[in-house]
C-alpha cells in the first residue's frame, strides 16, 4: 500500500466531520452512527496498511536506518525566505505507530458509541449526530498532529485537539458540571499552550526552521542527532537568566505538552474531564489526546538529548506525577476519576521513561543500548492506549448498566456482567504488569531504563508500579466482588448490546497480545534496531511487587470486611488529603480567586470602569445632553425648516456681499 | 430701441406677473389661488414668447398651464368643499413669512441694482433656431447634446408614474 | 427706451418673494405646492432671460428650463398624490397634520 494513502487517513475523518456535522441533522441517528463507524473503519484499514507497509517494506530502511518519509509538504505561510511554515504529512516510526493506535481506538469507540450513546437514562440521546461529528473532528486533529512535518503544524493541531476535547467534554452542555469541566480543560491547556507557542517562537528564532525532517537540502531540527546538534549550535552562546535559550525553549515546549498530558501541576483538568461521555474519556482522555505531550517530547527527542537541563525537569516532573496520581487513585470512589488518575500516572511513566533515556552527562555519547527509554515509552504508549481504552469502555458499560459512577452503587457485578468483568480483569492484569499481558513488557522496559539512570529512580518507579497494581485491583474488586449486588426489581445490570461488548472483547484480546509486538525493532529514536533482552532481575522483582499489590487489594477488597474502614480511620488525614487530590484544586482556586483576581484583576477592572469607561461615558453623556438641548429644532414643521433655510442662505449671501465690499 | 408695442407688452406682462403672484399667495380661497397661478404661468409663457422661444412658451402653456394647474384643480376639488375660506393668518405667521420674503427680496434686489454689470444689457438679435435643431440637440451626444439628461428625465417620469400609482392606490 | 435684463429680473424676483411668503404662511399643503410652483417659475424665467440676453447664440438656459418644467411636473404630480393620500387618512390637507418627523 503506497504511503501517499496517509493523506486519505487524515482526509477521511475531516470529510466525515464536515458531512456528519452539516448533514447529520437531516439524517437519522442510525444512519449517522453507521456512516461514522464505516468511515472510521475504512480509515483504520488504510492506516493499518500504511503502517504495515512502512514497518515491513525493506525499501524504507537505508543503511539500517528507518528513515522518515515525507509524503506531502506544501508551503503554507512563507513569511520570509528563511521562515516558511509548511503543512504536510510525514510518516516516521512514531507517526506510523500513532496512526495505528489512534485509528484502532477511534474505530472501537465509534462502534461502542452506537450502543452507549443510543440512550441517556432511557431517553434518546440528544445531539447523537453532533457527537459523531465531534468524534470525527477529534480523530482528524489527532491524526494531523502525529503526521505533522513541523512544529507549527503540531501547534495548530494541538489547538484543534483542544477544541474538539472541549466540545466533547461539554457534550452534556445542559449540565453545569460538564460546562465547568470543559472550560477548565480548555483554560488550563490554553495556558500551557501559551508556553508552547513561546517555545516554538524561541526555537524558530534561533534555528531558523520549524521543520522536523531534512527535505530538499534543508536541514530539519530533529532529523538526526547531527541535525539537532546543528540546530542547537545556532543558538550557541545565547543565554537567558543563566540557562541557554534552547533549554528555555524546550522547557516551554514541554510545559505545552505537560498541559495536554496532564503532568503535575497542570493535571487538574483531566479528572474533571470525565464529565464527558465515557467513550470520549476512553478515546481522548485515556488513549490518544493525553499522550500528545509525550508524543511532542518524543518528536523533539534529539533536541532534548542535547539539552540536559530540560530533560532533568521532565524526569523530575514525570516521576513525581506518577507517584502523586497513583496515590490519589488509591482512594477515589468514582471509578472514572480513579481511572483518570491512573491515566495521569501511566503517562507520567512514559514521560519519565523518555527523560531517563538520555541523562548521562554533558558529553553526548551515544552508547550501545541508548534510547531504551524512548522505545519503552513509545511501547508503553501503545499498550497503555489499548488497555486503558479497554478499562474505560468497561467502565462505560458498567455505568450504562447501573447508572452511577460511584463504586458503592456497584459491588458484586461479576455475576451479572461476566464478559465485562473478564475484560476488566484482563485490563487490570495488563496495567498491573503481569506477564504475558501487554503492560508487563512495556512497563518492564521502562523500569529497566529507570534502573539504568539510577537505582533511586528505578526503585521509585517500581513502587509506583506496585501502587498501580493495588489501585487497579481495588477498583476491580470493589466493582465486581466485595458483596452481593442489591438488585432493583425493575432493572437488572447485564452485559450490554453487542456493539458495546465487541470492542471490549477485541481490545481485551489486543491487551493480551500487544506485548509481543517487536517494538524494539520498529520504533526507536534513530530508526535503527535496538537489541534488548528481558532483564530477569527487574522483570522478576516488578512482577513480585505487582503481585504484592494485587494480594493486598485482594485481602482488603475481595470480600466485604472492615479493613478499609480501619485503614481509613487510622490514616484519616492522609486519606482525606488523597481523596481531595492533595487540595490542588483548592490551591488553584485560591491562587486564581484570592491572588490573581483580587490583586491583579480587581485594580485593572477598577481602572477600566472608572477611567476607560468613564471617559467613554462622558463622551456619550455630553452628546446625549447636547442632543437633548437641540432636539427642539427638529420640530417636524416643514415651514420652520424652510424659514431657517432661507435665513441661512440669506446670511451666507449677506456675508459674501460684505466680503466683496471689503 | 424696442418697438412701442413690445414695451407696452412688457409692462402688461410685468404687471400681470407681479399682481397675480401677490394675489396667488394672499387670496383665502384655494381655487382662486390656483387660478391666479394659471395667470402667472400664462404671463411667464408670454415672457418666453417675447424672448423668441416659441417652443418653450408652448411647453410652458401645455405642461404647466395645461397639466399641472389641472392637476392642482383636481386635487383641490377632491380635498375641499367649494367656496371654502382658509383660516385667517395669525399675525405671527404673517410677519414670519413677510420678514423672510422681504429680507430675501431686499437682499437680492440690492445685489441686482448694485452689482449686476449685465443688467443694463439690451435685448440682442435672436439667432436662427428651429424645432428640428432643438430635436437634434435633445438627442445628441455631442457637445451641447442633451441625451443624458433627456434619458434621466424620462426615467424620472417613469418613476413618478409608478410612484404616483403606488401612493395613490387604495389599499 | 430699451428693455433691459434688469426689467425682466425684477418681476421674477417679486414672484420669488411671493413664493417664499406663500410657502411660509400657508397651512394648506396644496397652497404650499402652488407657492413652490411660483418659485420654480421665477427661476425658469431667470434662466431664460439670462440665456437670451447674454448668450443669444446658445440655448443652455432654454434647455435647462425645459428640463426644469418636466421635473416640476413630475414632482407636482407625486406631491399631489401624497397630499391626497394624507387627506384620506387625516381628512385634512393641513401641513400641521404631518409633523411626525419631529424629535
Amino acid at each position: 500500500m503506497p504511503l501517499s494513502l496517509t493523506i486519505a487517513v487524515v482526509a477521511i475523518p475531516l470529510l466525515m466531520f464536515l458531512f456528519l456535522g452539516l448533514a447529520g441533522v437531516k439524517m437519522g441517528r442510525k444512519l449517522t452512527g453507521v456512516l461514522g463507524v464505516i468511515g472510521m473503519g475504512v480509515t483504520t484499514v488504510i492506516a493499518y496498511g500504511v503502517a504495515l507497509t512502512y514497518f515491513f517494506d525493506p525499501s524504507y530502511i537505508v543503511d539500517g536506518v528507518r528513515k522518515a518519509v515525507i509524503v506531502w509538504n506544501p508551503d503554507w505561510l512563507s513569511f520570509t525566505k528563511d521562515y516558511v511554515v509548511r503543512m504536510g504529512i510525514a510518516v516516521d516510526p512514531i507517526a506510523a505507530m500513532m496512526l495505528v493506535v489512534i485509528t484502532t481506538i477511534s474505530f472501537f469507540v465509534h462502534l461502542y458509541s452506537l450502543g452507549y450513546m443510543s440512550d441517556h437514562h432511557g431517553n434518546p440521546e440528544k445531539g447523537f449526530q453532533r457527537f459523531y461529528a465531534d468524534l470525527a473532528l477529534f480523530t482528524f486533529s489527532m491524526l494531523g498532529l502525529v503526521v505533522a512535518t513541523n512544529l507549527f503544524q503540531i501547534f495548530v493541531f494541538f489547538e484543534m485537539v483542544g477544541v474538539s476535547s472541549y466540545l466533547l467534554i461539554g457534550f452534556y452542555y445542559h449540565s453545569p458540571a460538564a460546562i465547568h469541566a470543559s472550560k477548565k480543560a480548555f483554560i488550563v491547556t490554553r495556558l500551557a499552550d501559551l508556553f508552547f507557542l513561546l517555545g516554538i517562537m524561541i526555537l524558530g528564532f534561533y534555528t531558523k526552521s520549524f521543520d522536523f525532517f531534512n527535505q530538499n537540502g534543508l536541514t530539519g531540527i530533529c532529523d538526526s542527532m547531527t541535525a539537532a546538534q546543528l540546530a542547537v549550535g545556532k543558538a550557541q552562546g545565547a543565554t537567558f537568566m543563566g540557562c541557554s535559550v534552547m533549554a528555555w525553549a524546550l522547557t516551554f515546549i514541554f510545559i505545552g505538552g505537560a498541559g495536554k498530558s496532564a503532568m503535575y501541576p497542570l493535571h487538574i483538568w483531566l479528572p474533571d474531564a470525565m464529565e464527558g461521555p465515557t467513550p470520549v474519556s476512553a478515546l481522548i482522555h485515556a488513549a490518544t489526546m493525553v499522550v500528545a505531550g509525550v508524543f511532542l517530547v518524543a518528536r523533539l527527542f534529539p533536541l532534548y538529548v542535547i539539552e540536559q537541563g530540560a530533560m532533568e525537569i521532565i524526569c523530575v516532573v514525570g516521576a513525581f506525577t506518577a507517584f502523586y496520581a497513583a496515590a490519589i487513585a488509591c482512594v477515589q470512589s468514582d471509578i472514572k476519576r480513579a481511572l483518570a488518575f491512573s491515566t495521569i500516572s501511566q503517562i507520567a511513566f512514559m514521560m519519565t521513561s523518555l527523560a531517563v533515556s538520555s541523562a548521562d552527562g554533558q558529553l553526548i555519547e551515544i552508547h550501545e543500548g541508548f534510547g531504551l527509554g524512548y522505545m519503552a515509552s513509545m511501547f508503553h504508549l501503545f499498550t497503555h492506549a489499548m488497555f486503558k481504552a479497554l478499562l474505560f469502555l468497561c467502565a462505560g458499560a458498567i455505568i450504562h448498566a447501573v447508572h452511577s459512577n460511584e463504586n458503592c452503587d456497584m459491588h458484586g457485578l461479576h455475576k451479572y456482567m461476566p464478559i465485562t468483568s473478564i475484560a476488566f480483569l484482563i485490563g487490570c492484569l495488563a496495567i498491573a504488569g503481569i506477564p504475558p499481558f501487554a503492560g508487563f513488557w512495556s512497563k518492564d522496559e521502562i523500569l529497566v531504563a529507570c534502573y539504568e539512570k539510577g537505582l533511586g529512580w528505578g526503585l521509585w518507579m517500581s513502587a509506583v508500579a506496585g501502587m498501580t497494581a493495588f489501585y487497579m485491583f481495588r477498583i476491580y474488586f470493589l466493582i465486581f466482588h466485595w458483596k452481593e449486588h442489591k438488585v432493583h426489581t425493575e432493572h437488572k445490570p447485564a452485559d450490554q448490546v453487542w456493539t458495546m461488548t465487541l470492542p471490549l472483547i477485541v481490545l481485551a484480546a489486543i491487551s493480551v497480545v500487544a506485548g509481543f509486538v517487536p517494538m524494539h525493532d520498529l520504533v526507536t529514536w534513530d530508526g535503527k534496531e535496538l537489541h534488548t533482552q528481558l532483564n530477569w532481575t527487574v522483570a522478576g522483582s516488578s512482577v513480585a511487587i505487582a503481585c504484592v499489590g494485587i494480594a493486598l487489594a485482594f485481602v482488603m477488597y475481595y470480600k466485604e470486611n472492615t479493613i478499609p474502614a480501619k485503614m481509613k480511620s487510622t490514616f484519616s488525614g492522609l486519606w482525606e488529603a488523597a481523596y481531595h487530590r492533595f487540595y490542588m484544586d483548592e490551591l488553584y482556586q485560591f491562587i486564581t480567586h484570592k491572588v490573581i483576581f483580587k490583586a491583579i484583576c480587581a485594580p485593572i477592572a477598577w481602572f477600566d470602569r472608572k477611567f476607560i469607561d468613564g471617559f467613554m461615558n462622558m463622551l456619550a453623556d455630553v452628546t446625549s445632553q447636547a442632543a437633548y438641548g437641540i432636539r427642539r429644532l427638529q420640530s417636524g414643521s416643514i415651514q420652520g425648516y424652510v424659514y431657517l433655510y432661507i435665513m441661512g442662505a440669506l446670511l451666507i449671501a449677506v456675508v459674501s456681499m460684505v466680503c466683496v465690499l471689503m | 430701441m424696442e418697438s412701442l408695442g413690445s414695451i407696452i407688452m412688457y409692462f402688461v406682462i410685468a404687471l400681470a406677473i407681479i399682481v397675480f403672484s401677490v394675489l396667488t399667495v394672499t387670496t383665502r380661497k384655494i381655487l382662486r389661488s390656483a387660478t391666479y397661478l394659471l395667470f402667472v404661468l400664462f404671463a411667464t409663457a408670454l415672457v418666453y414668447f417675447q424672448m423668441d422661444y416659441e417652443f418653450l412658451g408652448a411647453v410652458q402653456i401645455a405642461v404647466y398651464a395645461g397639466g399641472i394647474v389641472v392637476l392642482f384643480v383636481f386635487s383641490i376639488l377632491l380635498t375641499h368643499r367649494p367656496g371654502e375660506n382658509a383660516d385667517a393668518l395669525t399675525n405671527q405667521r404673517r410677519w414670519l413669512g413677510l420678514s423672510a420674503a422681504l429680507v430675501g427680496v431686499a437682499a437680492c434686489g440690492y445685489a441686482l441694482f448694485s452689482y449686476c454689470k449685465f443688467c443694463g444689457q439690451a435685448l440682442p438679435e435672436a439667432s436662427d433656431f428651429n424645432i428640428a435643431e432643438l430635436g437634434q440637440f435633445l438627442l445628441s451626444t455631442d457637445k451641447f447634446g442633451y441625451l443624458l439628461p433627456f434619458e434621466a428625465v424620462s426615467v424620472l417620469l417613469l418613476a413618478c408614474i409608478i410612484g404616483g400609482v403606488v401612493i395613490a392606490r387604495r389599499r | 427706451m430699451d428693455l433691459t435684463l434688469l426689467m425682466y429680473l425684477i418681476p421674477s424676483l417679486i414672484m420669488f418673494g411671493c413664493g417664499v411668503y406663500g410657502f411660509l404662511t400657508r397651512k394648506n399643503m396644496i397652497a404650499i405646492m402652488i407657492s413652490l410652483e411660483l418659485m420654480l417659475n421665477s427661476i425658469d424665467i431667470n434662466f431664460v432671460v439670462f440665456n437670451r440676453f447674454l448668450y443669444p447664440g446658445q440655448f443652455e438656459g432654454m434647455f435647462f428650463t425645459l428640463f426644469a418644467i418636466a421635473i416640476a411636473a413630475a414632482e407636482t404630480a407625486l406631491a399631489l398624490a401624497i397630499i391626497i393620500n394624507v387627506f384620506r387618512v387625516a381628512k385634512k390637507v393641513d401641513i400641521n397634520e404631518i409633523n411626525k418627523l419631529k424629535f
